[in-house]
């Protein structure tokens, strides 16, 4: 039986959740509230008044072919971000997981641009690729390679997602090389003596074992790259070119801030809180039961 | 079917030597048992025959053939792990299965062997569960199942069941017997259990720090210790140890070891003590002595024998054919 805690009266335990309600309440529920209150209106850009329009924010929203792109665009930027990050984080902590000697240094090395904000991070990546100073845009042009992701829009695609998976690498890195050391060695020997070589049992056992892991990591890796990625973005392309880079984020920004349009803004606002809804009941609704061999 | 030859195996962990150099020939179809305290490197020995750990120096043999740099998967050879090591994604079937399909056997085969095995482990209503949904008895059971489809030359057994209750872990010793027995395979099982090693063994190694201290017949090696820590380690309650100088006709410096139940009580002894406390088990009672110089000594009697008050003064004696000296290095004299 689960030892439950129980109080007398309704005023203390009251009083003690008050402060964490009122911090929701005042920085997430009034927020959501009035964006899907404004979703409803078209605003004057200067805020003096505002039109009843009902659901056409939303219809408008979705008839707009720029506004259908960039859910593709965000689409394949979140599935590289993850694919990227996820992928070579796994290989690192299998790296490092055989490691005897070092693993302290190599653990805390690998760590380190987890601490980098994703602003400053697009600011090196883009001082990197810049197209007329950049190190490595120089070096591509000596190979007799163009680089111009102002221009080019698989390149810039390509540079955010670089910029965005890179500083995640870390983060995945410390979940799957904990994984990694949670399976019991015995079962690896035991593969081994069954016959399987390295890769036969990474494949058959090493990843089955680890994918209440890499579940996790999906989940919290695609929400990262919908919601956390705005800094990488507007730091080296600003959504640009052509809106290539333009993510669901971005375009609440630019249509919003830059554009005036408050009224898609908090529409667009809405469609993401619908968004990350669904994600956040998938990944309660499944991780417990999916994962579990 | 194979035997096994270890030649001066030795093993160091960086500076620190953990085996200086064991000999073994294990003739095929032998069970035998390695057995020592925790630390003696018995499983370090078992690991190294497996492949699963390096060889410093020495040979290592299977079936004749040299097997210091083969893979673990090329040695022929199955391994129980002391955690059963079971696959927790796969159903018992793929778990018994897995090294059959690596090496490509047949589907029908496969389906035979697994099928034989669970018969003769009594695992055939539980083939599509998992590890999980398993008793501890069934999943040491699964382990064995998964160690007998691959028809190994040679079985290793790791302390495999050290994890059991103690009824059961008397069942399963029997079963395994049996089972090694029928199959007629070569074993090497190593456990910290003398009990284990006394019924299980055709021969058993007994291992103190790193040495192979005797090697030899359960009963022989019970009967007739080569070293002072075989006799102490082989038998319970353990050899009695008194320092020669205590006993008339022995020099300082020198060991006599008397097993508990080659003690004799009655006056005149060769000794006299008074009884600290007594332990009566059903079947037998175990006296436990106090000498005058304060040192320890138990001794086993019939239960029909009546046993002494707690406290009285008693005298002690042996006969000379089981008494055992030792001398100051803990060889046998």
């Amino acid at each position: 039986m689960e030892k439950r805690v129980t109080f007398k009266g309704i005023w203390l335990p009251i009083l003690l959740v008050a402060p964490q309600i009122a911090i929701t309440a005042v920085f997430f529920f009034y927020p959501a509230g009035q964006a899907i209150w404004q979703s409803l209106f078209i605003p004057d850009p200067f805020g003096f008044s505002m039109q009843w329009v009902g659901l056409g924010n939303f219809e408008f929203l979705f008839s707009d072919p720029f506004y259908r792109a960039s859910f593709v665009t965000t689409a394949v930027f979140s599935i590289l971000v993850t694919v990227v990050s996820m992928g070579i984080a796994l290989y690192l902590a299998v790296l490092a997981d055989r490691l005897i000697k070092g693993s302290g240094t190599y653990r805390t090395l690998l760590i380190w641009p987890y601490a980098v904000a994703p602003a400053v991070a697009g600011v090196l990546w883009l001082f990197m690729f810049n197209t007329r100073v950049g190190v490595v845009s120089w070096y591509l042009g000596q190979l007799g390679y163009d680089w111009n992701h102002v221009l080019n829009e698989g390149e810039a695609m390509g540079l955010v997602v670089v910029a965005s998976a890179w500083g995640r690498i870390s983060y995945n890195f410390l979940f799957f090389l904990a994984g990694l050391q949670a399976i019991p060695k015995s079962v690896i020997e035991a593969a081994a003596i069954d016959g399987a070589r390295f890769w036969t049992r990474f494949r058959t056992i090493v990843f089955p074992l680890l994918s209440p892991t890499t579940f996790f990591l999906l989940v919290v890796n695609i929400i990262y790259a919908f919601f956390e990625t705005f800094g990488v973005i507007h730091t080296i392309t600003s959504g640009g070119p052509q809106q290539a880079t333009t993510i669901l984020v971005y375009k609440v920004y630019s249509d919003g801030f830059v554009g005036q349009d408050l009224g898609s803004s908090a529409a667009q606002s809405v469609v993401l809180l619908v968004l990350v809804s669904i994600l956040t009941v998938v990944q309660f609704k499944y991780i417990e039961r999916r994962v579990h061999y | 079917m194979a035997t096994v030859t270890l030649r001066n195996v030795k093993k160091s962990f960086g500076k620190t030597d953990v085996i200086h150099g064991v000999d073994i020939d294990i003739a095929d179809g032998e069970f035998i048992v390695i057995v020592g305290p925790s630390g003696c490197g018995k499983s370090t020995l078992l690991r190294m025959v497996a492949g699963l750990e390096t060889i410093t120096s020495g040979e290592v043999q299977i079936d004749g053939k040299v097997v210091n740099t083969i893979e673990p998967m090329e040695r022929d050879i199955a391994m129980v792990f002391q955690n059963y090591a079971l696959y927790p994604h796969m159903s018992v079937f793929d778990n018994m299965a897995y090294g059959l399909k690596i090496a490509k056997v047949p589907k029908s085969e496969i389906a035979d062997r697994v099928a034989t095995a669970a018969k003769l482990l009594q695992l055939e209503p539980y083939l599509q569960r998992k590890p999980r949904e398993l008793s501890g008895g069934q999943r040491q059971r699964v382990a064995m199942g998964r160690a007998i489809v691959r028809k190994p030359a040679v079985f290793l057994f790791d302390e495999p069941l050290s994890n059991l209750d103690a009824k059961l872990r008397v069942q399963m010793r029997l079963e395994i017997k049996a089972l090694q027995r029928e199959l007629g395979v070569t074993a090497l099982y190593v456990t910290h259990d003398q009990v284990e090693a006394m019924t299980l063994a055709d021969r058993m190694v007994v291992m103190n720090g790193g040495v192979a201290d005797q090697i030899g017949k359960p009963l022989d090696v019970y009967a007739d210790p080569q070293t002072a820590f075989v006799a102490g380690f082989i038998g319970s309650p353990p050899t009695n140890f008194l320092d020669g100088g205590l006993v008339p006709g022995l020099s300082n410096g020198v060991t006599l070891g008397i097993r508990p139940e080659h003690i004799q009580m009655g006056d005149p002894g060769r000794l006299s003590a008074h009884v600290a406390y007594t332990e009566a088990l059903g079947a037998e009672t175990l006296i436990h002595c106090r000498l005058t110089d304060g040192s320890q000594l138990t001794a086993r009697q019939d239960a029909s024998v009546p046993i002494p008050a707690e406290g009285q003064s008693i005298g002690i004696t042996w006969e000379d054919g089981h008494a055992m000296t030792f001398d100051a290095n803990g060889r046998r004299l």
